[in-house]
């Protein structure tokens, strides 16, 4: 269906990779978010709580993160889209709650303005260091999807795709965005609503009495409805069966995580999303996300000018991983580099995938700033050779 | 046997359509509290002619902890500590629901004390209804933030030397609008005071006294479930609107039981509502009691 204009700020703005993330979220027609103060994010609740009175929407500025993430897996189960927003030390605080709202299949959106870490680390200050925790960061086994924006722009028509997904695969999605992409200011287009394509909460037809609230038939993710509407449903953080009630058994533990991790994997070809760039022909390609992706552009233009062949793979969906199409790069390129602000985490995937077929090179940094064109332009030559 | 006791077995329990007696039987322990709590709370949701279909009802993790899975309404079991943060965002995202939390004194005000205290002082519109056995029974018997000085727990084997909460009065000077305490034995007061809770807006807090027969009475000696209900029935003092400074409870001693304070004041709803619509007049457009959601 097309976006609620209520909620849709249609113009071009002028406006901070936060407040764009805001932005998004609001045309998305999320309308409950519960958040806590966490420098670089904190814009983006300044922005909806500055505009959700207006909009019937609902903003709470809750005790902690721990709660904020209690409070959107909870209100998931009204109907509405919901959102957090935050960065590194309040990522890990939520990772109990986003295990449950992957165990419960409650659609949300959790957002990352990422900074240097560990712990306390570079609060104001830009990092990338966290995209392993948003794929493994809760306990047990699980699959979610996470996207990087790599200016404004994407920070709102990205949000909304996220929210796109949260409601078509019953997931978390984790927004990771960076401090830089956060705190940059740019053009930013808002089309009218009519332009918009959101997915709306979609309800199951069936009765109370008929409805088992993990049912499947043979799809991938079940028909859900809403707390208040009479089905007296029940829902669990334990292993549980198709009624929702605890099975403490290997067979179901079998059964409903596998199903779990299937209805990421088995469909990663339509949730993968990434943009590729004279990838044919090319020697070396790079691979980046987020505001590096930006960065890199610039190192590979030098890299072109000393004669090299350089293609580009910009990941926008970052998990799942686009493992098929790494694969079949790997067959036909001699290297892939991968410059991110961290010490190498993207890279381990890619390297993965790469099987071996073609070499890969991390150009690391540790936070704080972004690569030096150079320094990247250094690691094509290098892997060119 | 006596074709009486056939006809009564025969029966339906009066409660039965409250509970999934699909998952019957229970894993709480004989002469366990918890399961006459959910007696009284089934009675007065009968007794109090709520619209079953608005209750949602969440709870932690632990032995309480299980209350919200064996109810027929819509029931969320959270992560442990985080049941009120959890209804927080059902209240908010559909603001027509009533909105119960159940669950345990080492859930409530231990892993989720923070959260306790915040909705308590918000008067976060929900009842909560807190089963207090003086320890994490769950897990083995350790240490609660509500064990009594003195007693044992398998993590405080010598005697706790540890302060407990008065809950009571923690949520009362946090800003709950309803605050009462009552023990298992107290089964019609206790349906009464739920009842009266269900009738009432805010966060509304009910702590229920109840025996862990199995770890708390077995780790201190103190005999089956039934001689702690005795115990309870020798020991507690009915003293409705008590200054709640005096409710703290001493190991094996007298303590006090009654509804203590049970104030009208806006809850966070009303006070969002109240703010938003002078402050900001006809812009202002309230979420729908049938919550924010987007639908074709």
């Amino acid at each position: 269906m097309k976006a609620d204009p209520t909620g849709v700020l249609t113009g071009v703005h002028y406006l901070d990779g936060d407040y764009a993330c805001g932005e998004g979220a609001m045309a998305a027609g999320c309308r409950f978010v519960a958040g806590y103060p966490i420098t670089p994010s904190t814009e983006v609740v300044e922005r909806i709580s500055q505009r959700f009175p207006m909009m019937g929407g609902t903003f709470i500025q809750m005790e902690d993160e721990l709660a904020s993430m209690a409070a959107v897996a909870g209100a998931a189960w009204t109907g509405s889209k919901t959102m957090t927003v935050t960065s590194g030390p309040g990522f890990s605080l939520m990772m109990e709650n986003i295990g449950l709202a992957t165990m419960m299949e409650a659609p949300c959106v959790v957002v990352n303005v990422q900074r240097g870490g560990p712990s306390t680390g570079l609060p104001t200050m830009v990092g990338q260091a966290d995209m392993m925790q948003a794929r493994w960061g809760s306990h047990g086994d699980y699959e979610l999807i996470a996207l990087c924006p790599q200016s404004p722009q994407e920070a709102f028509d990205l949000t909304i795709e996220a929210f796109n997904l949260s409601e078509t695969w019953r997931v978390p999605v984790m927004f990771m965005m960076d401090e830089c992409v956060g705190h940059m200011t740019e053009k930013v287009v808002i089309p009218a609503a009519d332009e918009i394509d959101v997915v709306p909460r979609k309800l199951t037809d069936k009765k109370p009495g008929d409805y088992k609230p993990y049912e499947v038939n043979g799809k991938p993710v079940p028909e859900m409805v809403r707390a208040g509407d009479g089905y007296r449903f029940h829902t669990t953080g334990l292993t549980h069966d198709e009624r929702g009630y605890p099975v403490m058994s290997v067979e179901c533990q079998s059964v409903s995580v596998k199903r779990l991790m299937d209805k990421i994997r088995l469909n990663a070809d339509q949730i993968v999303r990434y943009e590729e760039e004279e990838i044919e022909g090319a020697d070396v390609v790079v691979v980046a996300y987020g505001i590096t992706a930006r960065v890199t552009r610039a190192g590979i233009d030098m890299a072109r000018a000393k004669g090299i062949k350089v293609g580009f793979m910009r990941l926008i969906v970052v998990w799942p991983f686009p493992e098929t199409r790494i694969r079949e790069l790997a067959g036909q390129v001699k290297a892939f580099v991968m410059p991110e602000i961290n010490y190498g985490q993207m890279v381990l995937e890619l390297e993965r995938c790469a099987g071996g077929k073609a070499t890969t090179t991390l150009v690391p940094h540790g936070g704080g700033g972004v690569h030096d064109p150079a320094d990247i332009c250094k690691a094509i030559e290098e892997a060119a050779k | 046997m006596s074709t009486e006791s056939d006809a009564i077995l025969a029966q339906e329990h009066p409660i039965a359509p409250f509970l999934r007696m699909d998952r019957m039987p229970h894993i709480w322990c004989p002469t366990c509290g918890i399961g006459t709590v959910v007696k009284c709370f089934a009675t007065a949701l009968d007794e109090a002619k709520v619209d079953l279909d608005k209750v949602a009802i969440t709870s932690g993790i632990g032995c309480t902890g299980r209350v919200a899975g064996y109810m027929n309404l819509d029931a969320f079991h959270a992560t442990h500590g985080r049941a009120i943060p959890f209804a927080t965002g059902l209240k908010l995202g559909r603001p027509e629901l009533e909105v119960v939390v159940f669950s345990g004194d080492g859930d409530l005000t231990g892993i989720g004390g923070n959260h306790f205290i915040h909705a308590a002082r918000r008067n976060m519109d929900m009842l909560v209804i807190l089963v207090n056995n003086f320890i994490y029974g769950m897990t083995g018997g350790q240490n609660a933030p509500t064990t009594p000085e003195t007693a044992r727990s398998s993590t405080m084997p010598f005697g706790n030397f540890e302060r407990p909460f008065n809950l009571p009065h923690l949520a009362a000077s946090c800003g709950a609008s309803f605050v009462a305490r009552w023990t298992c034995l107290h089964i019609r007061r206790l349906t009464k005071t739920i009842r009266t809770a269900l009738n009432r807006k805010g966060f509304r807090f009910i702590e229920v006294i109840a025996p862990c027969p199995t770890l708390y009475s077995r780790l201190n000696r103190l005999g089956s479930g039934l001689d702690l209900v005795k115990f309870y029935h020798d020991n507690s003092e009915i003293k409705h609107g008590a200054d709640t400074r005096e409710l703290d409870i001493a190991f094996q001693d007298r303590f006090i039981c009654g509804n203590f304070i049970d104030e009208e004041r806006p809850t966070f709803l009303d006070m969002m509502h109240a703010h938003y619509t002078e402050i900001l007049g006809d812009r202002y457009v309230p979420m729908s009691p049938e919550g924010g959601w987007l639908h074709e």
